[in-house]
């Protein structure tokens, strides 16, 4: 293994975990009570503004930022390379917390959120909000199943565990191709709307220039949350991985700032580009600190050899995508006027604890970073080096 | 600047789409509601008396109060535009949901709980809805409204009388109208109309009917003799909103296929290449 650095394990629950704990708490009993009480008394929305924050940000983000497990899932079984194998876990249980609490926000977000499965059995295959819902069901399935191992392994079921195994590569495969349909329709979504998203961020091939984005920072998110739980929770740091996946972020997004510049000069619209107003000053602040930057940073071998200027530089990479997504659903979404209120605040932050929360909790009772036996799951016949 | 743009989605944004997915045609309007019943509202007609509000709001049994703006219990409202300058220039625009021929709503809602129907009125099944708004979003015209009090909220919006319609009967506001600014009838027969009078009072009208090509029609046409834009009607190009998706929607099951057959190939390609490796490791562990 590659791992250089490897601290002592506590036993104990630090202040950060029961504060997350708290803030959990405090989450789910305030949706409680929006869904006892309705979207009008707790909420921002409004008639000319319907989407608020946990659509733009639980919704959008969530959903993008969880790009890395079907991503690092199809590096290991696809690509067979069988390397990034110790990061595949925390990746793929990241995924599962993302999608799980995305579509847990929907639910909150709903007006009838009794009946969030009717999509089952009403179909209407114009809308990409359906593909996407449908999508993100079976991929939360898929997402379940990919990480049903941990949970087995730690309570030794051989039989289910032999199952999930043998049908692993279809089930990435599955998760590919589930990803690259959702991940863009989320960008068809805005297609739609090109009277509302300002010309900066409208696009008739959004539906790409999400799916690369989601790439982009589902890989950074990969190296934030490695390089936080080696910091909160003392696993093994993969530094040498770190930096391969640091090295291929900034191709990623080369290819979405080429054709998100390119896209913007054929339609026309670069004149906005130079525009004085806080919509171009809000596009070259995404664009330099969420794009240019990282591309740069990542590029230095220097940055890539330390875990700190790594992390700080994912950081930024995911702070892109979370402002391109706040952008196109929210800031440069021409509607009614809109500010959410501690309520929507706090129920966001509960969701981003009880993710974390949950992550730590898993972590330190499932076999969540690698055991030496799984990697008997990767049939690869010319790695025999013993390590 | 924007209707530009829009107009360049269909050529230049569309092809450079078509370099990433399987080449497709922007898809033509539905050919439903096309020749559907339609609203014609003449603004210079209209003395501003809201009668037609109050009818209404009478067939929902709803107290007929007067308001500023379209919410969940006002599906029209007649609103008074007033030149800064000269306040001589005035015109009444009454508004409700345009039933667009191709409309975004219908396209966007992920359960089909917008309805387009043949007769031409775009409808909501409440009992199917889950609430997501993605239909409040996706109007151009502003119109879906949302019952933000309540607890299991419903999107309201004007269903052009659909239930009085299939009686054979007009909608409820255009026989609350007596003085003819509203008029009830095939959108094809309204489209005549409103152009014959366009053209037999070019000084009095200006040269447009509000609807006709707006997001690929409408079934409410508007015409009025200050322009529709100051009225605060929109400005939207031609081509449906669902045009512009369909495309990608289209794609998705070949593109499901494309990625399906490529990670498998990978997968097949990366395991001969490990193959082909042990052979020359044996091959060379035998020398």
């Amino acid at each position: 293994m590659t791992a250089i650095s490897q601290s002592k394990g506590s036993h104990q629950f630090g202040l950060g975990t029961l504060l997350l704990g708290f803030l959990s708490l405090l989450g789910l009993v305030l949706v409680v009570y929006r869904w006892f009480n309705g979207l009008g008394v707790t909420t921002g929305l409004t008639d000319g503004r319907g989407w608020g924050l946990w659509i733009s940000f639980d919704v959008f983000c969530g959903i993008a930022l969880a790009a890395g497990a079907f991503t690092i899932a199809g590096t290991v079984y696809i690509l067979r390379l069988k390397e990034f194998y110790p990061i595949l876990r925390p990746t793929v249980l990241t995924g599962f917390l993302g999608y799980g609490l995305a579509a847990f926000a929907i639910s909150v977000d709903l007006g009838f959120p009794h009946r969030i499965y009717y999509m089952i059995y009403n179909w209407n295959i114009h809308s990409p909000l359906f593909e996407v819902g449908w999508c993100v069901m079976i991929y939360l399935t898929v997402l379940a199943l990919e990480l049903s191992p941990i949970v087995f392994e730690r309570f030794n079921m051989k039989a289910p565990l032999k199952f999930i195994r043998s049908i692993t590569i279809p089930l990435v495969i599955f998760g590919v191709i589930l990803s690259t349909m959702h991940q863009s329709s989320l960008g068809t979504l805005f297609v739609l709307m090109p009277h509302r998203v300002h010309p900066l961020w409208y696009s008739s091939i959004m539906p790409v220039l999400f799916l690369i984005s989601a790439i982009a920072a589902g890989l950074g998110m990969v190296i934030v949350e490695s390089t936080w739980s080696f910091f909160g929770m003392k696993h093994k740091l993969e530094v040498r991985l770190l930096a391969k996946i640091a090295k291929v972020i900034p191709f990623v997004l080369g290819i979405y700032a080429i054709m998100r510049f390119s896209d913007l000069i054929i339609r026309g619209d670069a004149a906005f580009l130079f525009a004085v107003d806080k919509f171009t000053f809000l596009f070259w602040f995404e664009i330099f600190f969420g794009v240019i930057l990282p591309i740069i940073l990542f590029s230095l071998p220097s940055v890539r050899r330390k875990p700190i200027q790594m992390f700080s530089t994912s950081l930024l990479v995911v702070f892109g995508l979370i402002l391109h997504r706040l952008n196109v659903s929210l800031i440069a979404f021409s509607a009614g006027s809109y500010a959410p209120t501690w309520l929507e605040i706090l129920v966001t932050v509960g969701m981003i604890a009880i993710g974390a929360f949950v992550f730590t909790i898993a972590s330190r009772y499932l076999p969540v970073f690698s055991h030496p036996h799984d990697e008997e799951v990767i049939k690869n016949p010319a790695v025999s080096s013993p390590e | 600047m924007t209707i530009n743009r829009r107009e360049f989605l269909k050529t230049s944004g569309v092809g450079l789409a078509g370099l990433f997915v399987l080449p497709e045609t922007i898809h033509p309007s539905s050919p439903i509601g096309q020749d559907g019943y339609g609203i014609l509202y003449d603004a210079n007609l209209c003395i501003g008396c809201r009668n037609c509000e109050s009818a209404c709001k009478n067939r929902r049994d709803i107290p007929a109060e007067f308001e500023q703006e379209l919410d969940a219990d006002n599906w029209t409202i007649i609103k008074l535009y007033q030149d800064q300058e000269n306040t001589q220039i005035y015109s009444f625009i009454k508004r409700n949901c345009m039933h667009c021929v191709d409309p975004a709503c219908v396209s966007a809602c992920p359960v089909g709980a917008m309805k387009k129907t043949a007769d031409g009125p775009v409808i909501y099944d409440e009992t199917i809805c889950i609430g997501c708004r993605y239909c409040m979003a996706a109007c151009p015209f502003d119109i879906p409204k949302y019952e933000w009090e309540k607890v299991f909220p419903r999107v309201q919006k004007c269903d052009m009388c659909a239930d009085r319609i299939a009686e054979g009967k007009d909608t409820a506001c255009v026989e609350s109208c007596k003085i003819g600014a509203l008029q009830f009838g095939k959108r094809s027969d309204l489209l005549i109309e409103a152009h014959a009078r366009i053209d037999n009072d070019p000084a009095n009208y200006i040269n447009k009917v509000y609807g006709e090509n707006e997001v690929g029609g409408t079934s409410v046409l508007i015409v009025s003799k200050v322009p529709a834009e100051k009225l605060g009607l929109p400005v939207l190009s031609s081509s449906s909103l669902p045009s512009l998706t369909w495309p990608w929607m289209k794609a998705v099951p070949g593109v499901a296929f494309v990625v399906a057959s490529l990670m498998t190939f990978l997968y097949w390609l990366t395991g001969r290449k490990l193959k082909v490796e042990v052979v020359e490791e044996i091959k060379n562990d035998s020398h």
